[in-house]
């Protein structure tokens, strides 16, 4: 049952020109990001050949652009989450979902799941582009293959905020500005720690950004999974709270 | 088909205590009542009495405050999964994707009531042929007219073949003719099944259902069998006289407890059941020049009105 709902909603985004046009833009600014690290890169490389343990392409290359993908693809995931359940509580047809066999959890995971592999369809154009790469130099796959699972497993937690902050209010727009809010906030967050001297690891851990870097530096770390797995973990709880709490107040 | 008799005492619906608040207003309030299959129980209210918030509650879409509701032997509110196996249902607005074709509706719905592939594909074909929708199925579900979007949403009600249909208000922003057929839609498929459905609309209910409930301010005021209402007999009689004679002479008739005037020599006779002054009206006929006779039926018609005014009364 969750799949039938995974494929619906993969499948109503490639309906409208919505997911095209994510697709094609973030492709086109990627892109353009990918032809001026290279090009620098193949400025640098003269000196670098002078250096001892010098960064590679992967280094100066990979690593930035994944940085500059996870900014864009955290614009782009409240234009998809904020339809999930606003749209459809403001167009009524949530009552199809209500009132078929399904359970709230199925419900939820399902349109999470849709979502989700929307943008594993787009981490994996963006990934073509660096590994066009390795057919002229070194390419350090597993750096590249830690930084694509972590810009997935980062668009997934943010995923999950954007689905249940669209279950709280009828007004698609309502649910994009506030997941936008709640995301820049929780990039951001780990800067009060460094800028004021407030050392505070609760609001480092709590930082979206600090456990992406690792994944960037090529470093796995079980911690970064579990954070990212948690996050997600427990706003589909809360989206599922919601909506089961919806049945006893609309 | 034969249909056995023990088959059509079959509880489908059996509803106890239903209540539900909003505030502290209590807008379904201790509402019981069972349905059997072959039964179709139309509520009838007016707006605002609290079907749609029942049907609803019926569905699982919403969560009673009390009460229990069993859905052909299942508690819904226990196992909502498998109770939800059993039931269709349209809501006031049918829940449609307007971005979808009919056929990627029908599919969708389909699947998520547990149908797989390939069942769901035949299931799709036959019910469009039914709901007479083969030649949109490719049309996009936001270019349809209201008509057909109605129907749409009666194929998807339907589509999983259950056993106990629920519709809201079925027929409501249709034109006449779209609305007859809407009815007799209804009125095939819900043969060897049981179906609720809620009407402001008498003639509808009168039309379709076999079991009224008038509802009210959230209460159930009356559980009446259209059978019963029909072979009640008639207590009023319309006549129209060419000559009419001086009222009194008229209330003078055996029978006869009061008289409605209803200008241009049309009157309203009102008397005693089984007592109506046919015939010593037809023996008078040629010097009256009786023109019309007819015993009106509309005891539902009554009940509602009164039901209204009633309502009004306490506002």
């Amino acid at each position: 049952m969750i799949f039938v709902i995974a494929i619906h909603e993969w499948r109503s985004l490639f309906l409208s020109p919505l997911a095209w046009s994510l697709l094609a833009v973030t492709q086109g600014l990627l892109a353009w990001m990918f032809i001026l690290l290279v090009d620098d890169f193949r400025n640098l490389q003269g000196r670098l050949v002078a250096l001892d343990h010098a960064p590679g392409v992967t280094d100066l290359v990979v690593a930035p652009l994944f940085r500059v993908a996870a900014w864009v693809l955290l614009l782009l995931v409240p234009l998809l989450t904020m339809r999930l359940f606003s749209q459809e509580r403001r167009s009524r047809t949530l009552d199809l979902l209500l009132s078929a066999p399904v359970g709230t959890p199925a419900m939820v995971l399902g349109k999470y799941l849709g979502v989700v592999t929307f943008f594993i369809n787009a981490v994996g154009l963006i990934t073509l582009m660096p590994l066009s790469l390795a057919m002229g130099a070194p390419l350090d796959l597993g750096k590249l293959l830690a930084g694509a699972l972590g810009l997935t497993l980062l668009v997934a937690a943010a995923t999950a905020a954007g689905l249940y902050l669209s279950t709280l209010t009828t007004q698609p727009t309502v649910a994009a500005v506030t997941t936008l809010g709640l995301l820049l906030a929780l990039w951001i967050v780990d800067a009060a720690s460094t800028a004021q001297g407030i050392s505070s690891d609760l609001l480092s851990y709590l930082s979206l950004r600090r456990h992406y870097d690792s994944f960037l530096l090529g470093l796995f770390d079980s911690s970064d999974l579990a954070y990212y797995f948690l996050f997600s973990l427990a706003f589909l709880g809360l989206a599922m709270r919601r909506l089961d709490d919806l049945r006893l107040r609309d | 088909m034969r249909v056995e008799k023990h088959m059509m005492d079959e509880v489908l619906v059996q509803v106890e205590g239903l209540t539900r608040c909003h505030g502290e207003v209590r807008v379904v309030d201790d509402i019981s009542f069972t349905l059997r299959r072959g039964q179709i129980l139309g509520f009838l209210g007016p707006n605002g009495a609290g079907k749609s918030t029942t049907l609803r509650m019926l569905v699982g879409v919403l969560a009673p405050d009390a009460g229990q509701i069993i859905i052909n032997g299942v508690d819904l509110l226990d196992q909502p999964i498998r109770a939800k196996q059993v039931l269709g249902y349209l809501p006031e607005q049918p829940p449609l994707y307007r971005e979808l074709t009919v056929d990627e509706q029908l599919h969708y719905s389909a699947r998520l009531h547990g149908l797989n592939r390939r069942a769901s594909h035949q299931a799709a074909t036959r019910i469009k042929q039914r709901c007479g929708l083969t030649d949109v199925s490719r049309r996009l579900i936001g270019y349809l007219s209201k008509g057909y979007r109605q129907r749409v949403g009666i194929a998807q009600a339907v589509l999983h073949d259950p056993t106990v249909m629920v519709l809201d208000e079925p027929t409501v922003g249709l034109d006449p003719l779209q609305s007859r057929e809407i009815r007799e839609l209804i009125g095939e498929l819900s043969q060897e099944r049981g179906v609720i459905l809620s009407s402001h609309l008498l003639t509808e209910v009168q039309t379709l259902c076999t079991h009224v409930q008038m509802m009210r301010m959230g209460r159930l005021t009356q559980t009446v069998t259209l059978a019963d209402l029909e072979r009640q007999p008639s207590t009023r009689l319309r006549i129209g006289l060419h000559t009419p004679p001086p009222l009194a002479l008229l209330e003078r008739l055996p029978g006869v407890e009061q008289i409605d005037d209803l200008g241009q020599g049309y009157f309203c006779l009102h008397h005693a059941a089984n007592a109506a002054p046919t015939a010593s009206l037809i023996q008078r006929a040629g010097d009256w020049g009786l023109q019309e006779l007819t015993p009106e039926h509309s005891h539902l018609e009554q009940l509602f009105v009164d039901l209204i005014l009633k309502t009004e009364m306490d506002q």
